[in-house]
């Protein structure tokens, strides 16, 4: 078992190895953390936490398109 | 991570503010921000009649809500662009929004009322799509505020669309529109008094918000997005953010404060000598209006017959009545 996430833009599902805390994870997946949230059944999870091998994530980005 | 008021299990940081919240402090924290904004900047009282811009994505239903929770009397208008599946399921999230909440919303659709849609219009206009797409949602925000005899417009835009905005007219010296970014934009002949109250709370918090309040929106981009600069300029400043929280914030009310005023007088002379439009009325320098000239170049049809359409119109009932 491992770390179930989930990308958008394009959508896309990836396996990590866990434990990893989510700053790590976003470091690792090199995404800015002003540009993302990770959602868990539907709630927020903080930036300490440290996700398990039985988990799985949304990493949804926050950033709309356009210009007007 | 604990909460900063309470001291209770966090479930969000706000670098900028070196603060981390707990749901229910997050939510108070979102309201406190725009209700400092919406006095700072006298966007509105309790007796205003509002009307909120809707998309169906985060912004717009997060200060619906924050306004709705906050007292105010708010209705939404949602713009149809015609972008395929984007559009069917943007409005889908404004319509279930707003039947939740048991509130208003007035909706318009340029493919059934004009005859074009953004994706083949700005093609056939030879637009960028995001230009049409602003243009037509500029000029329908003002047509239906007016209309509807609101006394003010709100637009979802936050902190990063503010701080990218400001970035893109920085970086090429856009000084015709620095004097106008501004979060409130007082009325004028022909057009509504317009407001921005999300411009304290990044895209992160009004998304979060979304979240922790169990409120549905459209998470996926408009196809259209990809690639534009204003993308672009927002993970730069995220980049930079990162590195340096609080940047984006001091970016724009830096500029506020102390460097709006410069390009003030260039702002009006562009404000002077509108005549109303031939076709419909709206405020413009030209016989006819920006909006009236796309929707012929897209291939589209006016809804008022003045000859400006080489296509015979079939007036449909959608649309009564002009703004003069
Ligand atoms: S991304 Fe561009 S085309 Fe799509 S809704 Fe926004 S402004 Fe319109
Ligand atoms: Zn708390
Ligand atoms: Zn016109």
């Amino acid at each position: 078992m491992q770390v179930k996430v989930r990308l958008h833009n394009p959508r896309r599902d990836l396996e990590i190895e866990g434990p990893i805390t989510i700053i790590n994870l976003l470091a690792r997946l090199d995404l800015n953390r002003e540009a993302v949230l990770v959602v868990r059944d539907g709630e927020l999870v903080p930036g300490d936490e440290s996700l398990s091998d039985a988990d799985s994530i949304e990493i949804r980005p926050v950033i709309s398109g356009g210009a007007s | 991570m604990k909460c900063v008021t309470c001291r209770g299990p966090a479930i969000i940081d706000i670098r900028r503010h070196n603060s981390n919240f707990c749901a229910e402090h997050f939510l108070e924290q979102c309201q406190r921000q725009v209700r400092k904004a919406i006095d700072e900047f006298e966007m509105f009282t309790p007796d205003d009649k509002i009307l909120v811009a809707v998309s169906g994505g985060k912004d717009s239903l997060a200060i619906w809500d924050l306004l709705v929770d906050l007292g105010y009397n708010v209705d939404g208008l949602y713009i149809g662009l015609g972008i395929g599946e984007y559009s069917d399921t943007s409005l889908d999230y404004a319509r279930a929004y707003a039947q939740t909440r048991n509130l208003h919303l007035v909706e318009v659709d340029v493919p059934s009322t004009f005859g074009f849609d953004i994706p083949n219009g700005s093609r056939a206009a030879k637009r960028v799509p995001c230009s049409a797409c602003g243009l037509s949602k500029r000029h329908l925000f003002d047509e239906e505020a007016i209309k509807g005899g609101y006394d003010v417009l709100v637009t979802g835009h936050n902190l990063d669309d503010e701080a990218a905005v400001l970035f893109g007219n920085t970086l090429h010296w856009h000084t015709e529109y620095l004097g106008r970014q501004l979060p409130v934009l007082p009325a004028r002949e022909g057009f509504p008094k317009k407001v921005k109250p999300l411009v304290r709370l990044a895209e992160r918090e009004t998304a979060a918000y979304c979240i922790v309040k169990g409120i549905d929106y459209l998470v996926d981009e408009c196809p259209m997005a990809a690639g534009n600069k204003h993308l672009s300029y927002k993970s730069a400043l995220n980049e930079i953010e990162a590195m340096s929280p609080g940047a984006k914030h001091s970016f724009y009310f830096g500029f506020l404060d102390r460097a709006a005023a410069f390009f003030e007088v260039e702002a009006s002379i562009d404000r002077e000598g509108l005549g109303a439009c031939a076709s419909c009325g709206a405020p413009t320098t030209s016989e006819i209006c920006a909006f009236c000239r796309l929707v012929v170049r897209a291939g589209g049809q006016l809804p008022d017959q003045t000859g400006v359409s080489a296509v015979p119109v079939d007036l449909g009932p959608t649309r009564t009545g002009s703004v003069q």
